[in-house]
């Protein structure tokens, strides 16, 4: 089964990028599928690849990279969520006239039509949020 | 992409103090060019969205409720409302937006989009979709 | 046809489990994860509701989380089944949609 999830709260502040997660992993343990997660509202934040938590604390945006590397996850983040937030990848920043960006790898930044096709392309959707 | 899916936007948020309800409004907008069969849910704190009267001049946000009027030009006309959560907040149904839709099903007759239910009847809407999306 | 909700609030500082369980059906199920866990307290002034609903409705509370706030033994109500990660995406996948009541 194809299983997509929508995280839409930050990181640290609240559980949800936690919570989901885990909930990502026991899916892909199971034998079903998360082909996509899409980051939402203050769920974008979860992608600043300048993210530098204490070190014995877990590192929320790191493991989301790996996880998604090792299995080809698509990581999408709301370009309009993201913009309002200060979230940039390098095209953007570019066409901006910005000069830093800050996405983290893994992650790529597209519009909310990946989250309608993402309902419309998985047989559930689960929501990790306040 | 022939499928077409059930989707059910759930508002149970007021506006202004989050950022919830403008952001899913934008997605309802977005998702309105994918054709599938849309409906909203109001309901919670979620129908103080659709009030009339609200000027936000003093906070520095936009008013994004006059959106809601505009959502039948995107073929987004079923708005549930939930009869119990205006009636706990002191609301009835003259405190709401009027939104119209034109049916084009009908000669393009004015129609409301806001459809008033009992938390039973709610109950009923949410169990008939395919995909649930919460704000 | 059913749905499994999950709620993720304290019911004493939100609706969300209220409503919830106001609006989920006979055959659904109700998994309380986060914050959401302190739904299944014992001797609080929801565990009536709580444990009515059950009836009905199966209930679930996601252990990572009871045990990280100390929700164990006697402090979780009999009708409530604990349910790891992998239970969760079992209900997920055994429901026909899941509703998140955030």
């Amino acid at each position: 089964m194809k299983i997509g999830v929508v995280v839409s709260e930050g990181p640290y502040t609240h559980q949800a990028a936690d919570s989901a997660y885990h909930f990502v992993k026991a899916v892909l343990d199971s034998g079903h599928e998360v082909p996509r997660v899409f980051f939402y509202h203050d769920g974008v934040n979860v992608s600043s690849r300048l993210t530098i938590p204490p070190q014995d604390e877990r590192h929320i945006q790191n493991n989301w990279t790996n996880l998604a590397k090792e299995h080809e996850i698509d990581l999408v983040v709301c370009i309009a969520a993201a913009q309002r937030r200060g979230l940039l990848d390098a095209n953007e920043a570019n066409r901006q006239g910005k000069d830093a960006n800050n996405i983290a790898d893994g992650f790529r930044i597209s519009g909310l039509g990946q989250l309608i096709e993402m309902g419309i392309q998985t047989d559930r959707l689960v929501t990790f949020g306040d | 992409m022939s499928e077409t899916k059930k989707f059910l936007y759930v508002n149970r948020k007021a506006p202004y103090g989050t950022i919830y309800a403008l952001e899913a409004l934008e997605v309802v907008l977005i998702g309105a060019a994918f054709e599938q069969d849309v409906s909203l849910a109001f309901l919670d704190d979620g129908v103080f969205q659709l009030t009339k009267g609200q000027n936000t001049n003093g906070i520095g946000i936009k008013n994004f409720s006059p959106t809601f009027r505009a959502l039948g030009d995107f073929e987004v006309t079923k708005l549930f409302v939930e009869k119990e959560s205006l009636e706990e907040r002191g609301l009835t149904a003259d405190d709401l937006q009027e939104i119209m839709y034109e049916d084009e099903d009908d000669d393009w007759e004015e129609k409301p989009s806001i459809k008033l239910v009992s938390r039973a009847e709610m109950a009923d809407v949410m169990a008939d979709q395919d995909v649930v999306l919460s704000f | 046809m059913s749905t499994l909700h999950t709620v993720n609030k304290s019911p004493f500082s939100t609706q969300s489990l209220q409503s919830c369980l106001n609006h989920c059906k006979d055959g659904d199920a109700v998994l309380m994860i986060e914050d959401g866990v302190y739904g299944a307290l014992t001797n609080s002034n929801m565990s009536k509701q709580v444990q009515t609903k059950a009836g009905n409705v199966t209930i679930y509370v996601l252990s990572p989380d009871a045990d990280a706030r100390g929700l164990i033994g006697d402090k979780l109500l009999g009708e409530v089944i604990a349910v790891d990660y992998a239970g969760f995406v079992k209900l997920v996948t055994k429901h026909d949609r899941t509703q998140n009541w955030l």
